[in-house]
């Protein structure tokens, strides 16, 4: 919790106007029964008509100065925590933005969003509260027991007895809760998760008539979820009519010995009645502590998950004195490569060692899963190798700054990923400059541009979020656009092109060569003809080079690349050829 | 109410914080929301008026408690005489005892009734999401709907437990005390009353104004989160060009909007409190005025004018109260707002005239179908064709034709515009639809997997196969060789989107999953377009054995996968434009024979 504090720190004046303006109005509110007092033995019982009217006017002064201390507090506190909660979640997706795919995994997607929200919205609350009610209660509590000393000391042994035990009920509630707040926050998350895996597979679900066993899904979360509120809840349910049976008792040892005072002539009965009035102050503003504190478990809860994020250690990240040198050439070199995922499993990648020249294009081809996607994600750091290095033009790539490396890198990813925007926005990420020649010269090489032209509002027609009224070729043929107009040096086409037929990608192959001179592309397919004319093909095989060559050579050579070559060959063709 | 239709937020901009453009959003019948969310407390209206019980019962305690010192003073204290002074410490004690025991329960069952209701609520708006066409989701960013499902619902549910209690026992209050100052003095009564018609006023002014920030402030985090959701399903991208900065720049834009917003509705609704303070002050001010007067005329006596003026002061706590939490009720209306807005969105509904069928063969017939997913844009041209039972028909064509739009229209994802599909000549909208899915099987182009164990991936195809027919099914699909190999088998859980298992993995499962389906007709849309040649291959031998006797669409841009079907279709812009076999098509020399010696022209020429 400590930790969030400094995000408020910008905002320090803020948050010490709030109190001073609460100051104000409590002060005012605590002048105002003095007037009361004043108009009522002075003006009314002595029928002074004049002081009456006099005194109101005072009255309505101070109201008026003590409505400019309310809203006054009303104001910055709103400003503070607001301002407080928009710097910590700017901070928080400034980091995730940071993150690799393990950092990602390691908190999934809907708990990230929970947090950025929720948690978030917690603490800012807080912030609010505790600017609103800080001065007030704790103002009241200490004006109270001091009032109540003054008045008697012996009296007051009375406090010795019942704060320790309010304060220990604290303590004991909060410590609990911490842990009960926590789980609910656990279970919103997994709210979040099914509904978010029941929005994207909403086909999948539909397709399977899955709706009622998905439904049950959610009712068992959404029980959880009750079930973790109502108990989390129930504990701060049982502190407040403990705290106040603790007080009330208090005043009953008060009446008690008041009395036995008063008999012995020691008090007066003014006097008891008055401290009873100052314990009845103290036991209202020891409520809203309590109502603070209560939500202070809840919400360090947040601030713990909010600080997971945030001190998360990234994986993938600059170099201190990263080289910046530009990227000039393309020439692309894997030295011992190995890689796992998570660093538990099985290596996907063994031993990868070779090296292709500026301007080559390079065919990755292999079994399902042998690790084709994993090598190329390596180039732009996507994931870090495990061992041995990687390098370009000779730098070993984790030298080189990130941007400079992924400006220099454009790829199309097997899993086409456009963004809610027109078409021209999502062209435009390779190149936000990009004048509407360029849009087009590159729609055009990626076999786009003819389809595009004749949506109702061409380049300018809105895609949703997953682009869902795309047909899956043309999101890849938009993808493709968007990763030629950056003219990178080097190009990776990550099985991109496996929702295009044939005819349309072999266009678009030719097209690059056409426009992209010394860019080194790296083309992953299952088809053998896609990449029969690039000048090296690497043949993969359980995460190990099996094969490296051009096409010719590979079929004279090497018997792996013959039988995938085979598998796709057709006797057919043989015969009307 | 609307006063403000024109101004939701009050002129322009503000003064507060720097200048801000706020998209206008406005809740438009805040009363007929109000009056939807009863129809939901109704449904607990047990729990409620237990509750309401119950406060009454604590507000008169919190009453008799005072009361009771005071007696107790009187009597005992006062006269010093302490016989019976024990006896009635014990009764106050029993009374406090009592008083915290109500307040217990008193919270304990709102909490429970809450809880259920908030409960209900996230029941009925998933099953909702089940029950809407999926257009609706083709264009939502899904982050903007979990928002509502989580954000605005907990805002509700919070603002049920805390305002609603307050509120009656504001109102008892209230009445408790009106009752008290009408039998001192009427007239006295109706002064006091002069400035309530202000406070409503008052009240009404200001939560017109919050009542559309609060609205603002959901949306926005709506927006917010679906921007959250977005970046981080496309993290890759993200990272790939460089985006960062950028996305970040969006986020903060899209913050500053919320922030300002948020920064208003707070200002908005923390002002009540202190407004009402004033307003009370005024009031007292002219109490105290006129009551001066009416002492000084003899209307009134000095006592009466003394008990009157302190209890105009007790007057004012509660109606501070009522106005915070009517104010605070607004927010749960806009919150409500949105959820009511998914929860009456139109239904996907079932024909009137249902066929009721067991069984099918599995013939299916396309007769003029045009359809569109954007008005006058039709995708499908007046598309007919007939498939007999057990057929494979072989979908081909260039991206964008419509191939995947004509398998999802036999699944009825959606309905035709015109025309008609027949299923053994029955029209597939008098099909319930999941009576017609229950006789499909899909492998849908986005391989779709979710965060649980391969094996409840797998069996998510037939929800009651055993572990033996899981395996079986992985093994036709060929990925049980590469399941085995990982560290956990079967049970290895995927992580969030499937990833760890590479894209052709993930399609194997998908088909296992459609296989174990064991289902009448099978829609293969680009079901193995990332696995290799050869599992292809392996995989395709498998699929001819399951195809025996099932009717197919296969949907694939690899002409070798489509060259055994019975029938190929060829596609081009949203209408067939040459239809028969293999053998036919290629003697034809048309569209198809230029496909397909194109894609095997230069691998022919190689291998010459």
């Amino acid at each position: 919790m400590k930790k969030l504090i400094r995000y408020l720190k910008p905002y320090t004046l803020f948050a010490i106007l709030a109190p001073l303006f609460m100051l104000i109005e409590v002060i005012c509110d605590l002048y105002q029964p003095t007037l009361l007092a004043h108009i009522v033995d002075n003006g009314i019982l002595k029928n002074n008509f004049q002081l009456i009217l006099h005194t109101g006017l005072i009255m309505l002064a101070v109201a008026f100065i003590g409505v400019i201390g309310g809203v006054g507090c009303t104001v910055f506190s709103s400003l503070a925590s607001q301002y407080f909660g928009r710097d910590l979640r700017n901070e928080l997706f400034k980091k995730v933005q940071q993150f690799s795919f393990s950092n990602i995994d390691k908190f999934h997607t809907s708990s990230l969003i929970t947090r950025l929200t929720n948690d978030v919205n917690q603490l800012q609350t807080l912030v609010m509260m505790s600017l609103r009610i800080m001065v007030r209660a704790p103002l009241l509590f200490v004006g109270g027991i001091i009032m109540a000393i003054s008045l008697n000391k012996n009296l007051s042994i009375i406090f010795l007895f019942s704060i320790p035990i309010l304060a220990s009920i604290f303590l004991f509630i909060m410590k609990k809760s911490f842990h009960l707040f926590s789980e609910v926050q656990k279970r919103i998350d997994y709210v979040n998760n099914v509904v978010r895996e029941n929005l994207v597979g909403i086909r999948v679900v539909r397709a399977f008539r899955r709706e009622d066993y998905e439904k049950e899904r959610f009712k068992y979360a959404n029980t959880m979820l009750m079930n973790a509120v109502i108990k989390a809840i129930m504990l701060m349910i049982i502190a407040m009519p403990l705290f106040m049976l603790v007080m009330n008792l208090s005043i009953l040892v008060v009446l008690w010995f008041g009395g036995l005072l008063v008999n012995q002539g020691n008090m007066k009965v003014g006097e008891v009645m008055a401290y009873i009035n100052y314990m009845g102050q103290i036991m209202f503003s020891l409520m809203m502590i309590g109502n603070i504190l209560m939500f202070v478990s809840r919400a360090s809860v947040s601030a713990e998950r909010v600080l997971e994020v945030l001190e998360e250690k990234i994986d993938i990240q600059n170099k201190e004195n990263a080289d910046k040198t530009p990227i000039r050439g393309g020439k692309v070199k894997f030295e011992h490569v190995y890689f796992s995922y998570f660093n538990k499993e099985e290596s996907v990648l063994k031993d990868i060692n070779f090296e292709v020249n500026s301007g080559e294009i390079i065919g990755i081809i292999g079994t399902t899963g042998s690790g084709k996607s994993t090598l190329v994600n390596l180039i732009p750091r996507l994931y870090d190798v495990t061992s041995g290095r990687i390098l370009i033009d000779g730098r070993d790539i984790r030298d080189i700054d990130l941007k400079i490396l992924r400006d220099a890198i454009s790829m199309v990813p097997q899993d086409t990923i456009l963004f809610s925007g027109t078409i021209k926005e999502n062209i435009c990420w390779g190149k936000e400059d990009a004048t509407y020649e360029e849009i087009i010269e590159s729609a055009k090489i990626a076999q786009a541009h003819e389809f595009i032209i004749r949506l109702p509002q061409g380049y300018d027609t809105v895609i949703g979020e997953r682009g869902v009224t795309l047909s899956g070729g043309q999101k890849q043929r938009i993808a493709i656009a968007r990763a030629l107009i950056k003219k990178p040096k080097i190009l990776i086409l990550d099985d991109a092109t496996s929702a295009l037929d044939f005819a349309t990608e072999q266009k678009i192959i030719h097209g690059l060569r056409g426009i992209i001179k010394n860019c080194t592309t790296f083309i992953v397919a299952q088809r053998v003809s896609t990449m029969m004319n690039a000048d090296k093909i690497i043949v993969l095989d359980k995460g190990k080079i099996v094969g490296f060559g051009s096409h010719a050579e590979l079929l004279k050579n090497n018997d792996f690349y013959r039988e995938i070559y085979k598998s796709q060959i057709d006797e057919e063709v043989m015969k009307y050829a | 109410m609307r006063r403000e239709g024109m101004r939701p937020f009050g002129g322009p901009g503000g003064r507060i914080g720097p200048r801000f453009h706020f998209e206008k959003v406005e809740i438009k019948d805040p009363w007929g929301t109000l009056r939807k969310l009863f129809a939901y407390l109704k449904k607990f209206k047990w729990g409620f008026i237990f509750v309401f019980t119950l406060t009454f019962i604590s507000s008169i305690l919190g009453i008799v408690g005072p009361y009771l010192i005071g007696r107790g003073i009187d009597t005992y204290i006062i006269p010093k005489k302490f016989d019976g002074f024990l006896n009635f410490l014990l009764i106050l004690g029993g009374v406090y005892l009592l008083s915290s025991f109500i307040g217990w329960l008193q919270g304990y069952v709102m909490l429970k009734t809450t809880q259920k209701l908030v409960f209900v609520m996230r029941r009925d708006f998933f099953n909702k999401i089940h029950s809407l066409p999926i257009k609706f989701f083709d264009l939502r960013p899904y982050g903007d709907i979990i928002s509502r499902i989580t954000n605005d619902i907990d805002n509700i549910s919070m603002v049920l437990s805390n305002s609603v209690i307050q509120f009656f026992s504001s109102i008892t209050t209230l009445i408790g005390i009106i009752i008290m100052m009408i039998r001192i003095s009427i007239p006295m009564t109706v002064v006091s009353l002069v400035t309530i018609p202000l406070t409503i006023w008052l009240t009404n002014f200001i939560s017109n104004r919050t009542r559309n920030y609060f609205y603002a402030n959901q949306t926005l985090l709506g927006k917010l989160n679906g921007l959250i959701e977005e970046d981080i399903s496309g993290i890759k991208v993200i990272k790939i060009f460089n985006r960062e900065e950028k996305e970040i720049k969006r986020f903060e834009n899209l913050n500053e909007e919320l922030t300002q917003v948020g920064v208003r509705a707070q200002i908005f609704s923390g002002s009540i409190g202190p407004l009402m303070n004033l307003l009370n002050n005024l009031s007292f001010a002219i109490i105290t005025g006129f009551g001066g007067y009416f002492a000084f005329k003899k209307f009134i006596s000095i006592g009466d004018i003394t008990v009157f003026i302190n209890y105009s002061r007790q007057f004012t706590r509660p109606i501070n109260e009522l106005a915070n939490q009517y104010n605070m009720i607004q927010s749960a209306i806009a919150s409500a707002e949105r959820i009511f807005e998914v929860l009456e969105e139109e239904e996907e509904k079932e024909s009137t005239d249902i066929v009721e069928i067991k069984d099918i063969r599995g013939e299916v017939e396309f007769k003029n179908v045009w359809f569109s997913y954007v008005k006058g844009n039709p995708v499908i041209k007046n598309v007919s064709f007939n498939v007999k039972e057990g057929e494979v028909v072989a979908l081909v064509g260039p991206t964008g034709a419509g191939k995947t739009t004509i398998a999802s229209l036999v699944a009825r994802f959606y309905d035709v515009d015109e025309g008609q599909i027949l299923i053994d000549g029955i029209d597939i909208r008098k099909i319930r639809r999941k009576d017609l899915r229950s006789f499909l099987g899909i492998v849908l182009q986005d391989t779709l997997l979710f965060s649980t164990s391969i094996k409840e991936n797998i069996r998510y195809g037939r929800l009651d196969a055993t572990d033996e027919e899981v395996i079986e099914a992985a093994k036709l699909a060929h990925a049980h060789d590469f399941i085995i190999n990982l560290p956990q088998g079967y049970d290895t859980v995927l992580s969030e989107d499937g990833g760890g298992l590479s894209q052709g993995q993930r399609q194997l499962i998908s088909i296992a999953r459609a296989i174990l389906a064991n289902p009448k007709i099978l829609i293969l849309d680009e079901a193995t377009s990332n696995v290799d040649t050869m599992t292809e291959k392996y995989i395709q031998n498998a699929m001819l054995n399951l195809m025996k006797g099932r009717t197919s669409f296969v949907i694939a841009h690899r002409l070798s996968t489509v060259r055994n079907a019975d029938m190929i279709l060829v596609v081009y812009n949203g209408e067939i434009i040459e239809r028969g076999t293999h053998e036919q098509l290629i003697i034809k020399k048309g569209f198809y024979y230029n496909l397909y010696m194109s894609q095997f022209a230069e691998e022919v020429e190689v291998k010459d």
